[in-house]
């Protein structure tokens, strides 16, 4: 497993960065911990003639938590999330659900912009990242903007990021109430069969705020507002969790692989949202 | 071919300095030009933790990381971590405890456990599975592993409390 | 000496049989030093790398090389018509068929070689692989050996005759163009008879799935031919490395004493290295037309979805018994699977292996065994993955039909179990398919297993969970896995056992250094079973010089005595008893040097640990130190100078191991996610010389076999594709998904081995597979189960939950 020859850049700062990718668009990529991309450059599915890695350019790591806003730079490691106390505090979520990505050397070169800008259906962190309604903070040679995760992903692979733009950061209010990161995997290293994030507020007996995504389960993740609205407003007794789970049910579209076949994937999907709403819920 | 860059990185404490290019794989690197032979290649696509490596005090799979990405930094590997007068006490448990068997998987395994216990020097057994659960052993199925990381880990505790 | 050591204080010293000795392989293998097959480097080598076909079944149209040659840094790309002209573009397979070299006007198998590029290093070689263009024509594909024997496409058109007939193929008549052969044990008429008047029968089909032994290692080779004197020096990953040298010579050409094989560390092997690939022998050639060293070493894709695949038995099984339980026949049909050619690793006169040891530990009055093998667009391979030849397959089938006739019987597994072992008395045992067992004590075991989980006190907490899932009250079940195995090891006598002509013996050459220490070479190779602290321990007590003082070599065939090599759990049965028989002739000889020094007759000195002593006289003794001396600087009347010995064995029957297993499991009804929370192993492996390596050696095979029978598979798509070709897919499980594992044993020895040992790294896996696939089944069998096949992976679980109504 040998990768093809690619030119490589290492530019000290962003606008170096865009500077590659405007002059050779679709030829060049960008490279922060590599993980998804090595790999695929190895077996020669990816053909990159240019590389730009990341690890130069200021400013791209790094946690704050704010006046109950999250930020947190793209190339900030799995490793570094999990580390983080006040992140911890502030979104528990985030650690929960890191620990459950990949090994501990891949988590040590993981990072946040790559699981969630590179669009793999597998990768936890976009369907984390609609959970939390995060916004996607991007940049390209007209300018920073900005997008909601959960208009960010169009099919495996396809964002709304531009050839040339880079993922700067993700942003997010942090959650109160109950969270879960549930996830089913054939072993550790494995990418979902199944996973939820939820997270649930709690008003007296009564759910007031609900949001769920899952993972894996559909060319993009799938935030599914019908299922959420399910909970809202009830105690999260049986038929309201049948309701939530009927609903994301109907808004996922699994396909067949090497971890089962779409019935199975359907049914480890219903239990994998029922264990993490009830946890979610009990933490609430 | 592609053009080939100037490579300056610190291995075991030495410091290399060549030609290669960019896409060189760090395993390739260590094993083919500088002859640091300890790291393993067994997968090749990040899964098997052979060719473990600690670079810039993290632990990495040097099957996926170019040697570009590798330029300028700090890589310590197996060779890296005792002498044949003075093992480290990972070393030295994995042979008291029956830790290995074909010992292809042994210089990854005892290089990333020798950052486990920075991360965690007291582990539980279960901290200890999780740790090590980036590297893969087809001999031990791993029980005498655990037990060795887990001898090392009260050894070099013992020797942190004798020592304040 | 200062103080007079106690008999016991000696025989410490000695570190010989039965103490856990450390491994002195440990030293290089902690510190980095192993030399593995890709850690060595020629002046000059070049590099390998294969053109691979994408498709399962095509006609190759045309190779068109020249780009891939343009290239800088290219040596040579090797084709079909290169190696035609050497006749080396097909090579002979283990299992008397053929295998293409690289492809021949048409390929098998996804993955297979079509042409081999040589280059100045594995960069620019892997470039080339990319720019040779290959033209292929699809042609239909059949994956599955059923289908294959009605199929009309002809796989291998080599083996039809111009007239469309079929010629015999190395095991007799074929039926049909894609079938290999039909081998049959047994006494057919009888048993059906016996099936057809039973008072109860239990039928079912058991597919053991394709797998592979995936070492940590992948395969690999160093060729080098040395132009000038005319020796070809072979580096590389085999477990047989002299029968690889007699190939080597016997395909090539060259003379033996002109082919050094070597086997440096091995990364394990598991049965992926017995047999000989493509790689090596288009590295030789290459090495022979460039003149430079060129080094292959396959990437795990090409090691899983070509090298040596295990298993892929469909075993269609009948057994019959009393209603009170007393089996009285056995029938088996078994399909095998085979891919594209017969490269089964198994010796000559057992196309099957040893899968007639199917009659497991039970007393079986009558058995008939058939076995069809079949050829499909697959790759090649057939090893006994961490076991002797067949054994795990047959292993499973009689477990798995045990806990199927117990269903039919509504009688508890272990009890009918019980009721049937052969009993200790019984020993030598001449079993219906034609062993004979050489000890066992079936039942002491069995009872101290069962004691030991608490046997009884799992059935009834399984009995309570079964109520509470009924009841609502938990969606966990509860299995308890059972397995009782026997093994066949050690292959073997010469008389039975060959491979390719070649007689299963093993051997050991013993040299003792004047100063007392000492050099042992054995025909075997380690692969990780520590061979060279085991086997000093065997010698340490037969010589009595200390196991630290005695170094063993193995895998160099220009120092090594011949021997066929390490699988099959042969080493300790066969290279271990040679080991002891050459060190007892060091001892007849010292006995006599020993006599001479003590001026008495020969009979008059008696072996005590270290040393001889004269008899009734303990106090007047030479040591084996003083001896080995006296041996280099004496002129002794009547005997040559020197202590050296050399035996080859040739085993008088194979070793029968045998152990019992218990596995309890939890199972999620609703994931299909399972929890080993207990597992119990009791080995017999007979004498135990190093009971810390042999309890290592339980801990792996273990989880092989909890791999095997939990996911692990080489599954391929109706068009041949390969669909788990990287460890994303290709479930190895990591220290998170494996339990502790509880040891125990007994100790019956092997009767004709000269130390009572029989050999142990296989049993765990042979036993283990039944053992967790057991465990699964018994958690349904409440509900109506009798039967689900591997791999349990989550979702076959859940579709065999589903399918129960498990799910509302």
């Amino acid at each position: 497993m040998i990768p093809a020859a690619f030119e490589y850049h290492r530019p000290k700062d962003m606008a170096g960065v865009l500077a590659v990718l405007v002059e050779h668009g679709d030829e060049a990529r960008v490279l922060a911990g590599g993980h998804s991309l090595i790999p695929m450059m190895k077996l020669r599915m990816a053909d990159v003639p240019h590389l730009i890695d990341l690890q130069d350019v200021d400013g791209l790591s790094g946690i704050t938590v704010d006046g109950g806003r999250v930020r947190i730079g793209a190339m900030t490691t799995q490793s570094d999330i999990i580390g983080h106390a006040a992140l911890a505090e502030a979104a528990p979520i985030m650690r929960e659900a890191s620990l459950q990505i990949a090994d501990p050397q891949v988590r040590y070169m993981g990072t946040v912009g790559g699981n969630v800008a590179n669009g793999d259906p597998g990768n936890d962190m976009p369907g984390l990242m609609q959970c939390l309604d995060a916004t996607f903070i991007l940049v390209g040679p007209d300018g920073e903007r900005e997008v909601q995760a959960r208009d960010f992903y169009e099919a495996a692979y396809m964002t709304d990021r531009e050839d040339d733009e880079v993922l700067l950061a993700v942003a997010f209010d942090a959650p109160s109430g109950g969270y879960a990161y549930e996830k089913q995997k054939r072993k550790i290293g494995d990418y979902a069969t199944a996973a939820a994030a939820v997270l649930l507020e709690k008003n007296g007996d009564t759910c007031s705020a609900a949001s769920i995504a899952m993972t894996n389960l559909s060319d993009t993740p799938v935030w599914s507002e019908a299922a959420g609205n399910a909970l809202v407003g009830t105690s999260v007794d049986a038929a309201a969790i049948d309701a939530a789970v009927a609903a994301m049910l109907g808004d996922i579209d699994p396909t067949q692989d090497n971890r089962g076949p779409i019935e199975f994937k359907r049914h480890a999907a219903a239990m994998i949202l029922r264990r993490a709403i009830a946890r979610a819920w009990d933490r609430a | 071919m592609a053009k080939k860059m100037h490579i300056q990185m610190t291995v075991n404490g030495e410091e290399q300095e060549f030609l290669a290019e960019p896409r060189e794989l760090l395993i390739h690197t260590l094993r083919e030009r500088l002859n640091i032979t300890g790291p393993h290649i067994g997968c090749e696509t990040s899964h098997c933790g052979a060719c473990t490596v600690t670079i810039n005090g993290k632990s990495v799979k040097s099957c996926t990381m170019f040697v570009a990405q590798a330029n300028g930094a700090d890589v310590t590997t197996i060779e890296g971590l005792g002498s044949p007068d003075s093992l480290h006490v990972l070393q030295e448990a994995f042979k008291e405890h029956h830790g290995l068997q074909c010992g292809f998987c042994t210089p990854g395994m005892i290089t990333r456990a020798s950052k486990l216990l920075e991360e965690i020097p007291n582990p539980t057994e279960e901290e200890v599975r999780f740790g090590m659960a980036g590297n893969i052993c087809r001999c031990t199925g791993y029980q005498n592993i655990v037990k060795s990381i887990l001898a090392a880990a009260a050894e070099m505790s013992a020797a942190k409390e004798a020592a304040e | 000496m200062n103080k007079e050591l106690s008999r016991e204080e000696r025989a410490d010293a000695l570190s010989g049989m039965g103490c856990k000795r450390k491994r002195v392989e440990d030293a290089r293998f902690t510190q980095g030093k192993g030399n593995y097959v890709d850690d060595i480097k020629l002046p000059g080598m070049l590099f390998g790398d294969f053109v691979r076909s994408p498709y399962a079944h095509a006609r190759i149209k045309s190779i068109n090389t020249d780009a891939a040659m343009a290239l800088d840094g290219v040596v040579a790309v090797l084709t079909a018509a290169d190696l035609a002209p050497l006749g080396l573009h097909w090579m002979p397979t283990l299992a008397g068929d053929k295998q293409m070299v690289l492809a021949d006007g048409k390929v098998l198998f996804q993955g297979q070689e079509v042409a081999y590029v040589v280059a100045k290093d594995r960069y620019i070689a892997a470039d080339a692989v990319e720019l040779v263009e290959v033209e292929y024509e699809e042609l239909d594909v059949i994956v599955d050996p059923f289908a294959s024997l009605e199929s009309d496409v002809v796989l291998r058109e080599d083996l039809v005759a111009e007239d469309g007939s079929l010629p015999d193929g190395a095991h007799g008549p074929r039926k049909h163009h894609n079938h290999i052969f039909t081998w049959e044990v047994g006494d057919k008429e009888t048993t059906e008879q016996v099936i057809g008047d039973a008072e109860v029968v239990a039928e079912d089909m058991f597919y053991y799935h394709r797998t592979h032994p995936c070492p940590l290692e992948t395969c690999g080779c160093v060729a080098s031919m040395d132009k000038v004197n005319g020796k070809l020096t072979l580096y590389g990953t085999f477990q047989a490395p002299h029968a690889i040298r007699t190939v080597v010579s016997l395909i090539s050409g060259i003379e033996e004493h002109n082919i050094r094989v070597i086997s440096p560390d091995i990364g394990g092997g598991f049965g992926n290295k017995v047999g000989a690939y493509p790689g090596y022998v288009c590295s030789v050639v290459a090495s022979i037309v460039t003149g430079v060293p060129v080094k292959w070493v396959e990437d795990r894709m090409e090691n899983l979805m070509t090298t040596a695949f295990a298993r892929d038995y469909w075993m269609k099984g009948k057994i019959a018994a009393t209603k009170e339980g007393k089996i009285t026949g056995l029938w088996c049909h078994t399909t095998a699977d085979h891919g594209g050619f017969d490269a089964c690793a198994d010796p000559t006169k057992f196309p099957a292996g040893f899968m007639n040891i199917c009659t497991g530990s039970y007393d079986i009055p009558v058995a008939y065994l058939a076995v069809d093998g079949v050829y499909t667009n697959k790759a090649p391979g057939g090893v006994s993955y961490r076991c002797s030849f067949r054994v795990t397959e047959a292993v499973y089938f009689i477990e798995r039909m045990i806990e199927v006739l117990a269903i039919e019987l509504n009688m508890d597994p272990a009890e009918l179990r019980r009721i049937n072992f052969i009993k200790k008395e019984q020993f030598p045992y001449k079993s219906a398919l034609g062993w004979e067992y050489d000890s066992g004590d079936y039942h002491t075991a069995w009872d101290k297993a069962l004691e030991a989980v608490d046997y009884k006190g799992l059935r009834a907490e399984q009995a309570q969970r079964v109520e509470d899932f009924k009841a609502g009250k938990t969606r966990s079940l509860m299995g308890i896995g059972l397995t009782f195995f026997t093994e066949i090891v050690g292959a073997g006598p010469v008389k039975n056992c060959d491979i390719l002509g070649l007689g299963m013996f093993d051997s050991c050459e013993i040299r003792i250094h004047p100063t007392g220490s000492a050099i042992a070479r054995l025909g075997t190779i380690s692969q990780g079973q520590g061979h060279a602290t085991t086997f000093a321990q065997i010698l340490a007590t037969e010589i009595g010089l200390p196991a630290d003082s005695i170094t063993i070599e193995e895998g160099d065939t220009d120092t090594a005595p011949y021997g066929l090599g390490t699988y099959g759990s042969r080493s300790t049965p066969v290279a271990g008893a040679a080991t002891a028989m050459a060190g007892r002739k060091i001892r007849a000889k010292a006995q006599m040097i020993a006599a001479y020094l003590l001026e008495v007759h020969d009979d008059d000195v008696e072996f005590d640990v270290d040393r001889f002593v004269v008899k009734g006289a303990p106090e007047k003794f030479k040591t084996m130190k003083e001896i080995a001396f006296a041996a280099y600087n004496q002129a002794i009347p009547g005997i040559e100078p020197g202590l050296e010995a050399v035996s080859y064995y040739d085993p008088p029957n194979m070793t029968y191991p045998f152990g019992a297993y218990v596995c309890v499991m939890d199972i999620d009804v609703d994931t299909g996610v399972t929890d080993i929370r207990r597992f119990y192993a009791l080995d017999d492996c007979g004498t135990r010389i190093n009971p810390m390596i042999i309890e290592g050696q339980i801990h792996g095979g273990l989880t092989e076999a909890l791999a095997v029978a939990l996911g692990q598979e080489i599954a391929y798509d109706d068009m041949g594709n390969v669909k788990t070709g990287t460890l994303m897919d290709f479930f190895l499980p990591t220290a998170w998904e494996v339990p502790n594992y509880e040891t125990d044993h007994t100790v019956t020895p092997s009767p004709h081995h000269p130390i009572g040992a029989k050999g142990v790294g296989e049993s765990p896996h042979v036993g283990g597979v039944p053992c967790f696939s057991n465990a699964v089944n018994d958690a349904f069998k409440a509900f109506g189960l009798r039967h689900t096949h591997m791999p349990h992976d989550h979702w076959r679980i859940w579709q065999t939950a589903n399918k129960l109504g498990l799910h509302g």
